[in-house]
């Protein structure tokens, strides 16, 4: 019955005018500017819930709530929206994940100079640019998403972070620059030889009839702009720093949802627009992937500080995601959409609960802590479900997507799958290891004296960790609504890229169930 | 062999799920109460899990009223995943091996959480106990009664998670936060094998459910059997504590020692055992396979006997003996055919017996201070006359004294072993088990010496030692009577009950040795070893450990298991990881600043990145782009001429 009402354009314009009128508040009255900007993403989260419920699941349209406007008719451009099943489950991500954000940020801008209408308006625009990256159906709106997606997010490091925030939000800003360099150069390309449109349904069609190396070119371009933005080894290096200096609650949407452009963009554009290209380049992306699994996840284990060390995990679970999507299968594919969305609840609650040991402590060195499991044992405890659903424990959302990623690489790349799995034991390894040095053992007499770390979880602490604790288990225990929806959009892109599913190698007549 | 078909679940048993249910609603009400829930929590946490015991039973005797061959009740609750042609229900299976399970689950449970009411009694995070106990008491139920691999393996890792908590309960030590996380650690190495085997499984029959798996084995090729089977076998290993993955279990008596009553002797780490009974038609299927399995039994239960006479903490002496115990299991499970169910009938013994001494074990700390060093305990006996009695009755059954239950659970298992087909397998393994129960025979009478005869060795505070208070003896009477009376029970009805599904006992095959030979020679060892080590100890030992021979020093010092994994993993580990953060700081971070330095602007200023000035940068990157737009423009206009 919602089926004309244009959801995705007024969701994506709808944090654009929300951050305008929050900018409009004067400093003085920080409180209001909070309350307008959780009040105006609390909206766009019941706007997409009733999106979500008038997508309709066994349709044979694989878009839905289609809408195109004239933009720049000399090119072909056009302002295009349309959601298939994966865009849909990303925007509902982010609605979830923004509200939630504003509010584990009510205080962080307390004690800076900083204006914090500016924080709470750029983090609105910030969720305008993702919406609409999502939402675009149009390769050349796609990319202007893509670029202008940096802005607020270079302003929140460069001006809101910690540490060394201008380094790290200049090398954010460059190494996606140079991404979107590549990017701008394979759209046009793709401009060019695809029959000088825009349209993402019409390039797909006119995708088989691309020479074999221009689009293996031109999937190149693609692939590395989203390779640096996932990040994928060994592009990866940006994101430490980034998610080191960022606010928390930034770091986030930084890699909850911003990276997830990344996979997104290849599973979206790579995949179905260069379909023997992404054949072609699959073992290289697949070796890529599996090396970020286990290279990110040492590296995490050996890391001091607590962003950095939640920056290289998900750099590990980004390469989860790269060899779903490169092992083309339906399990493969459906269970790294599921982790895109898992990923963003696992750590994006790990990333807030560590804002708020960070924002207690002072500091976010792992050995400033010790023993804090004492003087707070219900944020200790959230801190160790966050690290459970990080590991993939059962029960939580993550294990069904980390499980279906690997049974679906290891039924076309058994090796890969083999060694990915041994990711398991390393994710044990690095969550346990910093929940022993933060919370448990003897107490660090440093945090004796901070009244601050006495300060078990307050109310507003409670309501921002439950949606997202609450989700990950019922995820946990019934993920089927979301793989029911990420499934057909999942098997349309491998029928675009022509693979199959491998046959069970004892097929009795019984089996399948 | 035979298709496997399960009956679906009907009346009553349609309500199995309530099993996990109730221990899991528990646990969440524990945890989320809080300190409301601080003086009433405990009994919330026994009674949730004796009414899981109470439900059990009503289901047992449902199940052994239906027919032989439908004796089995499957119910599916939801789909879990259906992704593809992979769909897996969150499905539970109630049949003849999982119903004994539960009994012993939730039955050796309850008392042990009666027990632990008194034992935490003092403890301030009591509530927080109890809710971590049902936890584990929810996830073991969901292990056995699942109905796929998958299942299991969310049981699996569940109980993984609960013995870490409850391991590093005391979190503020140091050594038990510790020896929580090498608990899960070495588990988890266990679980990518095991998770692996379930992938493998799926790419091979598509399917991941009992039935259609065990189905499709006779389709399967020896080396896809093999394979999954090893796969299986690590998973089992890293649970069960066998060898190469044993390291973890004596460290988890940092616990509590209900814990490691509950989880670490009777229950989850014979989840090893289950796992391979359960997949029986799997191990069945292929010889080698059974001969791993039958090897790292053999193996594991040597070690477990030669460390654990070199321990003189209580707690860890108890904790090689399970060891041990579940290696003599393992080489059941691997003899197959009829010692199938006899290797289940030794868990379930053990399960009273061990669970017997743990808890005894529990309430001499209880008296004497949380003292654990055997060398300060002698002349218990008279001050703690019921903890003396019932431990004499757990020493007794484990060392296979007739009539007591070790005798009758133990001792097929060595016949067993002399009745492989190869003879020298038969001697091996059949040599391996008998040298086992003697040095079992040895170290548990040293244990018993050691702590109830002899002089008092006690120390300073510990002069006026005392007995538990009722709610610890009870439990401890009732596991005694266990000890004593399941063995003899057991030793028929369980293999018959069992028959659906490990089928048909074979006909008697003759082993190398006569049976009544071997009885006799297994009652020999075990007297030897039992009065060896009676004549050793009757008159105390030193206070401090004294200086001793190779073997000794080895046993000690775990045969250097624990030096092997330091020299071999965690060293080079540490090395590794350090070397990496440097390699990615300055090699990786370098190269590709270099590299985009390179592309964007052909500038080598990186440097001054700090500076900010990024107009700057984008302006360079900007012209950058338009050259590549020019660039294809002149292309296409290339092509148009």
């Amino acid at each position: 019955m919602f089926a004309d009402f244009p959801f995705l354009s007024i969701l994506t314009l709808l944090p654009l005018v929300g951050a305008a009128t929050v900018a409009a508040i004067p400093r003085a009255k920080a409180e209001l500017a909070k309350m307008v900007a959780l009040i105006w993403s609390l909206v766009v989260l019941v706007l997409s819930i009733v999106m979500w419920v008038a997508f309709t699941v066994d349709s044979s349209d694989r878009f839905q709530f289609h809408e195109s406007y004239s933009w720049i008719h000399s090119w072909g451009a056009n302002f295009t929206f349309a959601a298939d099943g994966i865009a849909l489950v990303m925007l509902m991500l982010i609605a979830v994940l923004f509200p939630v954000v504003i509010l584990a940020s009510w205080h962080d801008v307390d004690q800076s100079r900083r204006s914090a209408p500016t924080y709470f308006a750029l983090l609105l625009a910030f969720e305008f640019t993702m919406i609409g990256v999502f939402a675009a159906a149009d390769v050349f709106l796609f990319y202007v998403f893509f670029e202008i997606m940096l802005i607020p997010m270079y302003f929140i490091i460069g001006s809101f972070g910690a540490g060394q925030k201008q380094y790290a939000a200049v090398k954010f800003f460059l190494y996606s620059l140079v991404g979107g360099l590549f990017m701008l150069a394979a759209v046009i390309g793709l401009w060019v030889v695809g029959g000088h449109t825009f349209d993402f349904e019409a390039l797909v069609k006119a995708g088989s009839s691309i020479n074999t190396d221009t689009a293996r070119w031109l999937f190149l371009g693609f692939f590395v702009a989203f390779a640096i933005k996932a990040p994928f080894f060994p592009f990866h290096t940006w994101l430490p720093d980034s998610g080191g200096a960022a606010p928390a609650g930034a770091a986030a949407l930084l890699v909850g949802v911003m990276d997830k452009v990344g996979t997104f963009g290849i599973l979206r554009y790579c995949l179905p627009l260069f379909p023997e290209a992404s054949r072609w380049f699959a073992p290289a992306a697949l070796v890529l992937s599996v090396i970020g699994i286990i290279y990110a996840a040492l590296l995490a284990v050996g890391q001091n500080d607590l962003k950095r060390l939640v920056s290289y995990t998900s750099i590990a679970h980004f390469g989860f995601i790269g060899i779903g999507i490169f092992a083309f299968t339906t399990q493969g594919g459906t269970g790294s959409v599921l982790y895109m969305v898992n990923h963003g609840l696992a750590t994006g609650l790990l990333f807030i609960v560590v804002g708020m040991f960070v924002a207690r402590r002072g500091s976010s060195l792992v050995s400033d802590f010790g023993g804090a499991g004492k003087l707070v044992p219900s944020l200790a405890g959230v801190l160790f479900f966050a690290g459970l659903a990080s590991l993939a424990l059962p029960g939580t959302a993550p294990f069904v997507s980390e499980f279906l990623v690997l049974l679906g690489t290891f039924s076309t790349h058994k090796p890969y799958a083999v060694i990915a799995t041994a990711g398991i034991v390393l994710a044990a390894a690095y969550v346990l290891w910093m929940i022993q040095r933060t919370t448990q053992g003897t107490l660090n007499p440093a945090l004796d004296t901070l009244p601050a770390m006495r300060k078990d979880l307050s109310l507003r602490e409670k309501v921002v960790v439950a949606p997202l604790i609450l989700l990950l288990l019922v995820l946990g225990f019934y993920p089927k609504p979301v793989t029911d929806v990420i499934n057909p959009a999942v098997q349309k892109t491998l029928q675009d890229v022509g693979t199959q599913d491998p046959t069970p190698t004892v097929a009795d007549g019984k089996a399948g169930r | 062999m035979e298709p496997v078909d399960y009956a679906p679940a009907t009346g009553v048993l349609s309500s199995i799920w309530l099993l996990v249910a109730i221990p899991l609603v528990s646990a969440a009400i524990l945890l989320l109460l809080g300190k409301r829930a601080d003086k009433w929590g405990h009994w919330l946490g026994v009674l949730a899990v004796a009414s899981s015991f109470v439900l059990g039973l009503i289901f047992f005797i449902k199940l052994g009223g239906l027919s032989a061959e439908h004796r089995s009740a499957q119910l599916s609750l939801f789909d879990f995943i259906d992704v593809g042609t992979f769909k897996v229900d969150f499905g539970l299976l109630f049949d003849p091996l999982s119903g004994v399970f539960v009994l012993l689950i939730t039955g050796v449970g309850s008392l042990i959480h009666l027990y632990a009411v008194g034992y935490m009694e003092h403890d301030p995070g009591r509530r927080r106990f109890f809710a971590y106990f049902n936890l584990f008491v929810a996830a073991m139920l969901l292990l056995v009664l699942g109905n796929n691999y998958v299942m299991l393996y969310f049981g699996w890792e569940g109980v993984g998670v609960a013995s870490y908590l409850l391991i590093s309960f005391w979190y503020t030590r140091p050594s038990a936060a510790t020896a929580g996380k090498k608990a899960f650690l070495m588990n988890r190495v266990g679980d990518a094998g095991l998770a692996i085997g379930v992938f493998l499984m799926f790419s091979t029959v598509g399917s991941t459910q009992y039935d259609k798996v065990f189905s499709g084995v006779t389709s399967m090729s020896a080396t896809t059997v093999l394979v999954i089977g090893l796969l299986l076998l690590l998973g089992a290993a890293g649970k069960s504590g066998q060898f190469p993955l044993q390291a973890w279990l004596p460290d988890a008596m940092e616990g509590p020692t209900p814990v490691s009553a509950l989880i670490h002797a009777a229950t989850m780490v014979t989840a090893g055992v289950y796992l391979i009974a359960r997949s029986n038609p799997i191990f069945t299927a292929n010889e080698t396979l059974q001969l791993v399995v039958v090897s790292v039994g053999a193996l594991t239960l040597l070690i477990g006997c030669i460390i654990g006479a070199a321990k003189d903490d209580i707690k860890r002496v108890l904790a090689w003996s399970t060891v041990s115990q579940i290696g003599y299991m393992f080489l059941g499970v691997g003899l197959g055919g009829a010692a199938y169910a006899l290797a289940i009938v030794h868990l379930l013994a053990h399960g009273f017996f061990k669970a017997n001494m743990f808890l005894g074990a529990g309430s001499v700390m209880h008296g004497m201070h949380d003292q654990v060093d055997i060398r300060r305990f002698g002349a218990l006996a008279k001050p703690m006359r019921i903890t003396w009695i019932t431990f004499a009755t757990g020493w007794l059954a484990i060392i296979g004294i007739p009539p007591l239950s070790g005798f009758f659970s133990k001792e097929p298992i060595i016949a067993a072993a002399f009745e492989r087909e190869t003879t020298w397998q038969a001697w091996t393994f059949g040599l391996a088990a008998l040298i086992g129960a003697g040095l079992t025979a040895f170290y548990m009478t040293r244990l018993f010496v050691l702590t109830f005869h002899g002089p008092a060795r006690w120390t300073e505070e510990n002069k006026h030692p005392h007995e538990s208070p009722a709610i610890m003896t009870i439990p401890l009477i009732l596991l005694a009577i266990g000890s004593v009376a399941a063995g003899w029970v057991m030793s028929t009805s369980v293999p018959d009950w069992l028959t659906p599904v490990f089928g048909e006992e074979q006909a008697e095959v003759t082993g190398v040795l006569s049976h009544t030979v071997i009885t006799i020679l297994s009652l020999v060892v075990t007297v030897l070893g039992a009065g060896l080590a009676w004549a050793m100890f009757r008159r105390g030992t030193a206070l401090e450990p004294e200086p001793a021979g190779i073997v000794v020093t080895a046993a000690r010092r775990n045969l250097y298991t624990d030096a092997f994994n330091e020299a071999v993993f965690e060293r080079p580990g540490i090395y590794l990881t350090r070397a990496l953060v440097y390699l990615d700081n300055k090699g990786i971070d370098g190269l590709v600043n270099g590299l985009a330095a390179g592309v964007g602007g052909g500038s080598g200023r990186l440097r001054r990145l700090q500076t900010g000035f990024v107009r700057s940068y984008a302006l360079s990157m900007l012209t950058g782009a338009m050259l590549v737009v020019g660039a294809f423009l002149a292309i296409q206009l290339g092509w148009l001429a």
